[in-house]
């Protein structure tokens, strides 16, 4: 082996690029399930990210089994070790936190943010709100989007359809 | 000299074990309080001496003996001394609150057989985070904190909890997979995790690549810490865990992220090529934390936003760069953990005594409750810096600090902080006139509060009236804080003697090999 090879290993690069990746947009969805997919990935990602870290493979680092300049760095090694037991834990409690989710409300969802769900439904008592352009939909206006958007505080007052201030 | 050392790791160790402790014993929740109210207290008195005796040179420990930096070592020096106080006695009032509200409500039962660990185990991590002397260890510390934090914030499992613990815990997750990448990159770049040995070898890499770790380690340190564009998160989660859990975190958990951006930024990057950025960052969260408390009707997400925006001021000190703004800084740290805990430790008995947090659905306390008007009214004041309160000092220091700088952005900054102040002081006064003066819309509940409960609330007021009555020695401690930070080379010395990277043996194996050569050498004679 080359004891002078510094720079990375392309294949890992592309994978933890690849696990990046996948975990970004997997971590952006609105299902807890998935987050915690994309949790993973990205830890793992991580992980290979600091084994490349620690430079060039090589021998255990063990004094009298490898030469000392063959030897692999094994700090990393001990950092990606710490590293994957607190990520599998975080996973658990993420799994336990999706099912108990799924236990009260029968769906997994990441909910909306307090302050945006308030101004969305003060939007839809606004009867000058704009209409809204950006919709997925194409019959939607922002005043529906809002009246659709899921509650859960159970004190929100029934939002008046966009119809009955007209 | 005695050597105080062995006491830096106490504070990790104790709570650590008695949460293993308390975990075993959760049949006997009376022995579970005495065992977590003994080992608070313990860590309170361990952190006070140290606050003594790291006053000198910081005291370091070699975790397991193995020198640094190939081992793991523990710095208390006055900054992580001071931080460790403070978090211990806001610890062990919330927890004897807490213990309180737990009676009162007569929860003998199953949450609370878990909060003792937990509550330890979050103990522990902050502690390790102040103490920690390499980057990886102060990773170790946060999660160890932040996995106790998912815990307690969503105790109980209601739908409501679940819910703001979900964003809560997954954005702390993306934060710390954030961190962890910083640290692949810092160890990819320099070849070490540790502080002291981070701080000789980082001056001497491509400057492009030390902006990039210190973007990273920022970008990882500002979620925590809850700073402007990465703060949204706070305000969702915070109001509604339960008061004292609320309390704690609030009081600790961003504070932790702004220890760890004044070290690394003091330490490591001491060239502050970020300050601009920084001093942008910490206008944008006071301003825009607290026109978002303006526009609350709920005092507990009131108290969230202000909580936002006085993150910006101690960004502002750290922003300044000087040894006046880290002093005012470090100062302002330590007030506002214990002025911002006691705030919702009392919304907490607001709450218990009205029913609500609403300021719309609140009203007229001051007449049936005079004590809690006082215990609000008293931290308010002090949170927006009335004089002669310790806000006040903190504020001068860091005003002062920024007119030092005469700088045009400075000037803004100072500018942009009285403005932050003044609508602090409408804000809590609307929510004071509101919750405490209005005649009340409709009939109040009036559940009587318990006395065990306002007491550790009133204790925790009292201490931060302590603080500005202990401000003239507080403040000469932080500035000669920010003297070590600046000088850099006392911690640098206490970690690393030789500044290098050593045999890394610790002493013990040093006698050793000393001793082996001596019989070697002996052998050859005989």
């Amino acid at each position: 082996m080359n004891a002078l090879v510094t720079s990375p290993n392309l294949v890992f690069v592309v994978t933890i690029a690849v696990l990046f990746t996948v975990g970004v947009y997997l971590v952006l969805e609105r299902s807890l399930t998935r987050v915690i997919i994309g949790v993973a990935l990205l830890g793992n990602g991580t992980n290979l990210l600091i084994l490349v870290a620690g430079g060039r493979a090589g021998g255990p680092p063990i004094v009298g089994v490898t030469p000392e300049d063959e030897m692999s760095d094994p700090l990393p090694q001990a950092l990606i070790l710490t590293a994957i037991v607190i990520t599998l834990g975080l996973t658990a409690f993420l799994l336990a936190m999706a099912y108990r989710s799924w236990q009260l409300h029968r769906h997994d969802e990441v909910q909306d943010d307090v302050e945006d769900r308030r101004i969305a439904r003060l939007a839809a008592r606004d009867e000058r709100a704009f209409e809204d352009a950006d919709t997925d939909g194409d019959t939607q206006t922002l005043d529906e989007e809002a009246a659709l958007t899921r509650d859960e505080t159970d004190e929100a007052e029934p939002v008046p359809t966009p119809e009955a201030g007209r | 000299m005695t050597d105080w050392s062995w006491l830096v790791p106490l504070p990790v160790v104790l709570p650590l074990s008695a949460a293993g402790l308390t975990l075993a014993l959760y049949r006997r929740p009376r022995v579970q309080r005495v065992v977590t109210v003994v080992t608070l207290t313990a860590v309170l008195v361990v952190a006070a001496a140290l606050l003594v005796l790291a006053d000198g040179a910081p005291l370091v420990v070699e975790v397991g003996n193995w020198a640094a930096p190939v081992g793991i070592n523990l710095v208390a020096d006055r900054l992580s001394a001071l931080m460790l106080t403070v978090s211990a006695a806001v610890t062990l009032c919330v927890l004897l609150y807490s213990l309180a509200q737990g009676q009162a409500d007569g929860e003998n039962d199953a949450p609370i057989s878990i909060f003792h660990p937990t509550y330890l185990a979050l103990t522990a991590g902050v502690s390790n985070a102040f103490l920690s002397g390499d980057l990886f260890n102060i990773y170790v510390g946060f999660e160890i904190l932040l996995a106790a934090s998912y815990v307690l914030i969503t105790l109980g499992g209601t739908g409501e909890r679940i819910r703001a613990g979900t964003i809560y815990v997954v954005v702390a997750i993306i934060s710390s997979v954030l961190f962890l990448v910083a640290i692949g990159a810092v160890y990819a770049a320099t070849g070490t995790v540790n502080l002291a040995q981070l701080a000789v070898r980082l001056p001497e890499i491509d400057p492009g690549v030390r902006l990039v770790l210190q973007v990273m380690l920022l970008l990882a340190f500002g979620i925590k810490a809850a700073i402007f564009p990465l703060s949204s998160w706070l305000p969702d989660s915070y109001p509604t865990a339960p008061a004292p859990v609320t309390a704690v975190f609030a009081g600790l958990l961003t504070k932790v992220g702004v220890y760890a951006i004044i070290r690394t930024q003091s330490l490591l990057f001491p060239e502050g090529r970020l300050d601009d950025v920084l001093m942008w960052l910490a206008l944008a969260t006071m301003l825009v934390g607290i026109l978002g408390a303006v526009a609350q009707d709920d005092v507990k997400r009131l108290l969230s936003f202000t909580l936002v925006s006085h993150i910006g001021f101690m960004v502002f000190g750290i922003a300044l760069g000087s040894q006046a703004g880290w002093t005012a800084a470090i100062f302002y740290v330590a007030h506002h953990i214990t002025v911002q805990t006691a705030l919702f430790l009392v919304v907490g008995l607001v709450e218990r005594f009205g029913g609500t947090t609403s300021l719309d659905r609140l009203g007229g306390l001051a007449k049936t409750a005079p004590v809690l008007a006082v215990l609000f009214f008293v931290p308010a004041m002090n949170l927006a810096g009335i004089p002669p309160l310790s806000g006040f000092l903190g504020k001068v220091g860091l005003l002062e600090a920024g007119v030092a700088q005469a700088t045009p952005l400075a000037y803004l900054l100072v500018a942009g902080s009285v403005v932050t102040s003044l609508l602090t002081l409408y804000a809590l006064i609307k929510a004071w006139n509101k919750a405490f003066w209005q005649t009340p819309p409709a009939e109040l509940p009036r559940t009587p509060v318990p006395t065990s409960m306002a007491v550790p609330a009133g204790a925790l007021v009292a201490v931060g009236l302590a603080l500005t009555f202990l401000a003239g020695p507080l403040y000469a401690y932080t500035e000669r804080a920010a003297v070590t930070l600046a000088e850099r080379d006392p911690y640098v010395r206490a970690v690393l003697p030789d500044l290098e990277r050593g045999q890394g043996e610790s002493a013990d194996v040093a006698e050793q090999a000393v001793e082996q050569d001596e019989a070697t050498v002996g052998g050859e004679d005989g």
